[in-house]
């Protein structure tokens, strides 16, 4: 097994798994239905993404994991995903300010990906980046809206960002697999995208006259699996239980 | 006239909603949706009514802009139309690979 590749993989899938499982918890409640479709919409786009990763993860790995294996049997010290997506989805504003900072983080990397070496990957890429690419557009006119609103739409979209923005350094963070990946073309390096996020973020928090915290501190733990925030295991509980109460219990 | 309805607060306006299913034809009303701005009510139409893949095209027309006929003037909108068969075009026999007309 390639061992990297495998990370890699799984650091896709969970990152999709778990901001789609926190999107989804929006079926229902968001503010107006028009907001409730679109979160499903992005919600099962994003599970597409990860249902797409995580099975290749299983065929590199070759040990007979399915996706679903990776999804609902492995506990939290097991997952890859990024702090940023496992937090609670907060108020609305909240929610789309971490789904914008994600998603311009996102459409960079699907974007180096179509051209990866292994064509597995570019499919993959390929695929996502055309639903990506409305997830960026869609969160990024709601953040200018929501920023450039009311004083209390402007007031809450700050605190949000102060809030999430040493979240998304981690997204960025590049570990000697990575570097392993990006010599055999595999995959770019996190830390090159940031650039292009920087230019999106800058542009965008601009034209909805949020000011980017000034710091460069960045939480980390998640990608590396060496610490995930005490959010991640309650969702998971919610997420995972059926298979857990009922191994094997298929519809 | 009437006066038009009090708008209630925060309450964002109707857009009716148009899509075009497949290149060719005509875009038909579909429902419609609430939105801030006509962006927005693109975008909300793209995600409440094309997620089946219904279409390659969408309009949005707020709907206060519309101008409709009044059902009470039926009878002289449309019943004189009724007896005159002759405005069809059903004595013309159209082939039918020619397709939607």
């Amino acid at each position: 097994m390639h061992a990297p590749l495998f990370e890699f993989l799984l650091r896709q899938g969970d990152n999709t798994l778990i901001l789609s499982h926190r999107v989804s918890e929006w079926c229902g409640h968001a503010p107006v239905l028009e907001e409730d479709i679109a979160l499903a919409n992005i919600a099962l786009d994003l599970l597409g993404q990860a249902q797409m990763w995580l099975g290749l993860a299983g065929e590199v790995e070759g040990a007979g994991r399915s996706a679903d294996d990776f999804a609902m049997l492995r506990d939290v010290w097991d997952f890859r995903n990024a702090i940023l997506v496992e937090r609670p989805n907060g108020h609305f504003g909240q929610t789309m300010m971490r789904q914008f900072l994600f998603d311009a983080y996102h459409v960079e990397l699907l974007t180096d990906l179509t051209k990866s070496s292994d064509a597995r990957i570019a499919a993959i890429a390929a695929k996502s980046l055309k639903e990506v690419e409305y997830h960026v557009e869609r969160s990024a006119t709601t953040i200018v809206a929501l920023g450039d609103g009311t004083q209390e739409s402007h007031a809450r979209m700050q605190a949000a960002l102060d809030d999430q923005w040493t979240f998304a350094g981690e997204l960025f963070e590049t570990d000697a697999g990575d570097t392993a990946l990006n010599e055999k073309c595999i995959a770019p390096l996190p830390s090159s995208l940031r650039d292009r996020f920087d230019a999106r973020a800058k542009k965008v928090l601009g034209e909805a006259t949020l000011a980017i915290p000034d710091t460069s501190f960045a939480h980390s733990g998640g990608r590396s699996g060496k610490q995930h925030s005490e959010h991640l295991g309650h969702l998971l509980t919610q997420m995972q239980w059926l298979q857990r109460a009922y191994p094997g219990a298929t519809w | 006239m009437s006066k038009p309805p009090p708008t209630a607060r925060n309450e964002w306006p109707l857009w009716e909603v148009f899509i075009r299913g497949q290149h060719g034809m005509s875009h038909r009303h579909v429902g419609s949706l609430h939105a801030p701005d006509a962006e927005m009510a693109i975008k909300n139409a793209r995600d409440v009514y094309t997620r089946r893949n219904e279409g390659v095209s969408i309009w949005v027309v707020e709907a206060t802009k519309i101008t409709a006929s009044s059902p009470s003037e039926k009878g002289p909108m449309y019943e004189p139309a009724l007896s005159k068969v002759y405005r069809h075009p059903t004595f013309f026999d159209i082939p039918e690979d020619v397709g939607a007309m």
